[in-house]
């Protein structure tokens, strides 16, 4: 006859007891992917079409990234929507700053992902320039539909994260701030 | 009674027989250098040092009225030497529904008297010529930048200025 194997747990077995078994990279990840809070922030008309996806017509909220959160403290996603100038930029990479971590960054139409069409000496080139982005929309503007789209991509990307939180942001090669900008 | 001059007592043909030359002829005639008109649209090229004489008559001759200045730019010409720059001032009358346009000839350097006193709107639009053109305006209340941010170098709106600026990312 086999010994039984010793154990302080008195409590009902784990059919009686409801308990089952994951990791807990996979409910952080969970959790954080299900309650993202963007940042009421807009710079141009794609904010138009992010106020269109918050409204009554496509309600963002039913998937979770809920509230449009005034405040950086209180948000995890900036969704960069409209042209970054120069004179903008140091405004934005603040803002981005005083994000809590973990803190992701959606880079929404062509003004925000490659300048768009201002090709000028004051627009920002991409705001990949000043902030680490992990999701491009592309369009002129998007529609609600793509930028539903572009957080469902971040959130399969937030599933991917392990150790519950985010790799470390690496600063890309190319990376330079707005205070680091060279004249020629 | 509203009188809209520009179609009924001006064919736009003979730019003479505008209302606002007319005065210019009468009262300020030393100072205009040139009278012209485009696509039925008067102008008149005056002297930096006139200009501001000029631009209060138009405001306060009586049948003129020009009391809104709805427009305060300029023109970038390197080619011209001596007078690269002009300054164009888009005048309206919203009692008498006519335009205007004076113009003010600079050489690269050289500046013009302010008209902020004339039309309060001139401040802004003066520092936005200044802010894109590197023109001076004197006696001017605020001469700051207004558009670019503090510290910008160079002048966007002339020619030399490089398109996508001089800052590499």
């Amino acid at each position: 006859m086999k010994k039984k194997p010793t154990s302080i747990y008195k409590g009902p077995g784990p059919k009686e007891a409801n308990i089952f078994l994951t990791s807990a990279s996979a409910v952080m990840n969970w959790s954080q992917r299900s309650s993202l809070w963007p940042l009421t922030f807009g710079l141009a008309c794609c904010a138009i079409e992010m106020i269109s996806a918050a409204a009554a017509r496509y309600d963002m909220a039913r998937f979770g990234w809920e509230v449009f959160r005034a405040s950086p403290r209180q948000a995890d996603l900036m969704i960069v929507a409209g042209t970054v100038t120069n004179k903008m930029a140091p405004v934005v990479k603040k803002l981005y700053d005083q994000m809590a971590e973990p803190k992701w960054v959606i880079a929404m139409g062509s003004c925000a992902t490659c300048g768009g069409v201002f090709q000028t000496y004051s627009v920002v080139p991409g705001v990949h320039n000043i902030l680490p982005v992990d999701v491009y929309i592309p369009g002129c503007p998007p529609r609600p539909e793509a930028l539903i789209h572009g957080i469902m991509t971040l959130q399969m990307k937030i599933d991917g994260q392990v150790n519950f939180a985010a790799k470390p942001r690496k600063i890309e090669a190319g990376f330079r701030g707005p205070s680091r900008r060279e004249t020629v | 009674m509203t009188v809209n001059w520009n179609r009924q007592n001006f064919s736009g043909e003979d730019p003479e027989r505008h209302p606002a030359v007319l005065a210019l002829r009468r009262d300020q005639a030393s100072a205009v250098l040139e009278v012209g008109s485009s696509c039925g649209e008067v102008w008149a090229v005056v002297s930096p040092e006139g200009a501001v004489e000029v631009l209060t008559l138009l405001r306060d001759d009586p049948a003129l009225q020009f009391d809104f200045l709805s427009d305060l730019t300029a023109v970038h010409w390197p080619d011209r030497a001596g007078a690269e720059f002009n300054v164009v001032y888009q005048l309206y009358s919203i009692s008498r529904h006519h335009r205007f346009r004076v113009k003010v000839r600079l050489a690269e350097g050289q500046s013009v008297s302010t008209v902020s006193g004339v039309w309060k709107t001139a401040d802004w639009l003066e520092r936005e010529v200044y802010d894109m053109f590197g023109i001076r305006f004197e006696g001017h209340p605020d001469p700051r930048r207004i558009i670019n941010p503090d510290g910008f170098e160079g002048y966007p709106l002339r020619k030399e200025f490089p398109l996508q600026g001089r800052i590499r990312w």
